[in-house]
């Protein structure tokens, strides 16, 4: 693209606000009363987070990859595509995301919940909770009409915010292989958003930011965790090398 | 207390909302007297001064309501005597709007301005097969080089498509003040019909060299983004009417904005869009009445730029 830094956030937005939202609206009718199934999902990802162990995270990593291709094939082909021609893109990033959610899943693969109480699971839970139960308040709560709001598992904003919750409660590995896209979708829908002049527009990178800081945290409390295990062990056959 | 000359877009509406009603219900005419109209110097075809872009404002989508609502605005533009679509591949949906416009109000006489936005010259052909299907017309009558991409391949292709009589005239485009290096030394090493570029009141770049060269090289102008995607009228509808509006014809800070882009001897069309009818009445017929000269757009200009 030439002079491409004469270029701002409004010449790549191709759509008026009126014609996103109705987008929603059109798409609510349509699937009507897939909703329902879709917060039940969503109760069920989160009953499992609860749960813990193996078979409850891969549980919730299956549930939430028929999530990511349901929002990329119901929200980015057949409806975002026809006013935004990147959406087939984001489509694909969805699908992926959805292959990369079932391949952590996979028989074998360690995707155990950890059964622990800590600051860092119960956000993660929390934005899990928040992104099923709270988002579809937020069209209302800005002003839009009820028809509008966003669901889990339809619309692609709080289907991310899930993603970003269940990947913070994996252990690390699985973690930073399922962060990057959702983090991704947050700064294209933030940035969207904000082009449009949305008054919820950092709803996305604040959830994105906070995610990312979990996770930091996670990884470094963890690494300490694993050296004061490893020094421990070290100390011990020490000790026990100088016993008579 | 409001101002007593102000007079904001949604004041006007209001009246020409009323004589919408009638307009609307009206047979579609192809020519309208009073609507002033400039010739295509490369064959004196004469154009009414205001067009209507399809930028943001007809990428609708499947919404049944909105297309609808497209076709009423198209349906308005022709009844009161509008000629110009321009759309792009690059505006999703658009096309398939206007197509969907074109055929609901029965085929009215549409000057087809359409783009080529792609790499490469048989994806090039064959987006432009495409949007000529989405149109659901014969043949373009203008196509244009979206902002200059591939240019080398596409404008050939594209007089050689014009001398088959594929299309009828040949165009290349830029905005936002992009490009205008390239866009000259393109205007003066090929024969051009048309070019299309930003200009409006406070967007005055092109008036250094692109306008003149145009008059000189006997191209035609179309200006794009008068309203600047609306930004420019949301800050100049807080100032009352200044009180040269009567001396130019205008009722609306739209249309001193219209008048003031079209009524510079180089600019052929301007292309504002729009969703509403009540605002593309107001667009068109900015076409209407006193056109002011030089000392008037000056003090326009000057005017806008002290706000």
């Amino acid at each position: 693209m030439a002079e491409w830094w004469t270029y701002s956030l409004s010449d790549f937005l191709m759509f008026a606000p009126r014609t996103y939202y109705r987008l929603f609206e059109l798409m609510n009718e349509a699937l009507w009363p897939a909703h329902i199934v879709a917060v039940v999902v969503g109760g069920v990802i989160l009953t499992l987070a609860r749960l813990g162990g193996a078979g409850a995270g891969r549980a919730a990593a299956g549930l939430l990859a028929l999530a990511w291709l349901t929002v990329a094939w119901a929200f980015f082909l057949e409806r975002y595509a026809t006013i935004n021609w990147a959406a087939e893109y984001m489509a694909w990033g969805f699908a992926f995301q959805a292959l990369l959610l079932l391949a952590a899943a996979a028989p074998g693969r360690a995707l155990a919940f950890r059964a622990e109480r800590s600051a860092i699971q119960s956000l993660a839970r929390g934005l899990i909770l928040a992104a099923v139960f709270l988002y579809p308040l937020i069209a209302p709560a800005m002003g839009r009409a009820w028809r509008q709001a966003e669901f889990f598992g339809i619309a692609p904003d709080p289907t991310a915010v899930a993603a970003l919750g269940l990947a913070l409660l994996f252990p690390l590995r699985a973690m930073w292989l399922l962060l990057p896209l959702p983090l991704l979708w947050c700064a294209i829908g933030g940035a969207t958003l904000w082009t449009m002049k949305a008054p919820d527009a950092a709803v996305l990178p604040a959830v994105a930011m906070l995610a990312l800081v979990l996770a930091v945290a996670k990884t470094r409390s963890r690494r300490a965790q694993t050296r004061g295990a490893a020094l421990t062990a070290r100390t011990a056959s020490v000790i026990d090398g100088r016993t008579p | 207390m409001p101002h007593p000359k102000r007079l904001a877009r949604r004041t006007f509406l209001c009246a020409a909302a009323a004589t919408g009603a009638g307009v609307l219900a009206a047979p579609v005419l192809a020519d309208i007297p009073g609507v002033h109209t400039k010739p295509i110097p490369s064959s004196g075809e004469a154009l009414p001064v205001v067009g209507l872009g399809t930028w943001i404002t007809f990428n609708v989508g499947n919404d049944p309501a909105a297309r609808d609502a497209s076709a009423d605005v198209m349906r308005a533009f022709f009844a009161e005597g509008g000629r110009m679509v321009d759309s792009s591949p690059m505006y999703a949906s658009s096309q398939d709007v206007v197509g969907y416009g074109l055929k609901k109000i029965g085929g009215p006489k549409v000057f087809s301005a359409e783009k080529v936005w792609i790499s490469g010259l048989a994806r090039g052909q064959a987006q432009m097969e495409k949007s000529r299907r989405l149109w659901g017309v014969g043949k373009f009558d203008l196509m244009q080089v979206h902002n200059l991409l591939d240019w080398e391949t596409h404008l050939p292709a594209l007089l050689e498509m014009k001398a088959a009589g594929k299309i009828r005239y040949v165009g290349i485009t830029t905005s936002e003040g992009r490009r205008h290096g390239d866009f000259e030394r393109i205007m003066r090493s090929h024969k051009l019909d048309f070019v299309q570029l930003t200009y409006n009141i406070v967007d005055r770049a092109a008036e250094a060299r692109l306008l003149p060269l145009a008059q000189a090289r006997g191209i035609a102008v179309i200006a794009n983004r008068p309203f600047q995607e609306g930004d420019l009228l949301r800050k100049l509808e807080k100032k009352p009417l200044p009180g040269w509006a009567g001396e130019a014809g205008c009722k609306s800070w739209a249309q001193i904005v219209l008048k003031f882009i079209v009524s510079h001897p180089a600019v052929n069309c301007a292309i504002p869009a729009t969703t509403r009818v009540d605002h593309v009445l107001e667009n068109v017929a900015a076409a209407r009445g006193p056109m002011p000269d030089a000392a008037l757009r000056k003090r326009m200009a000057e005017h806008v730029a002290a706000l």
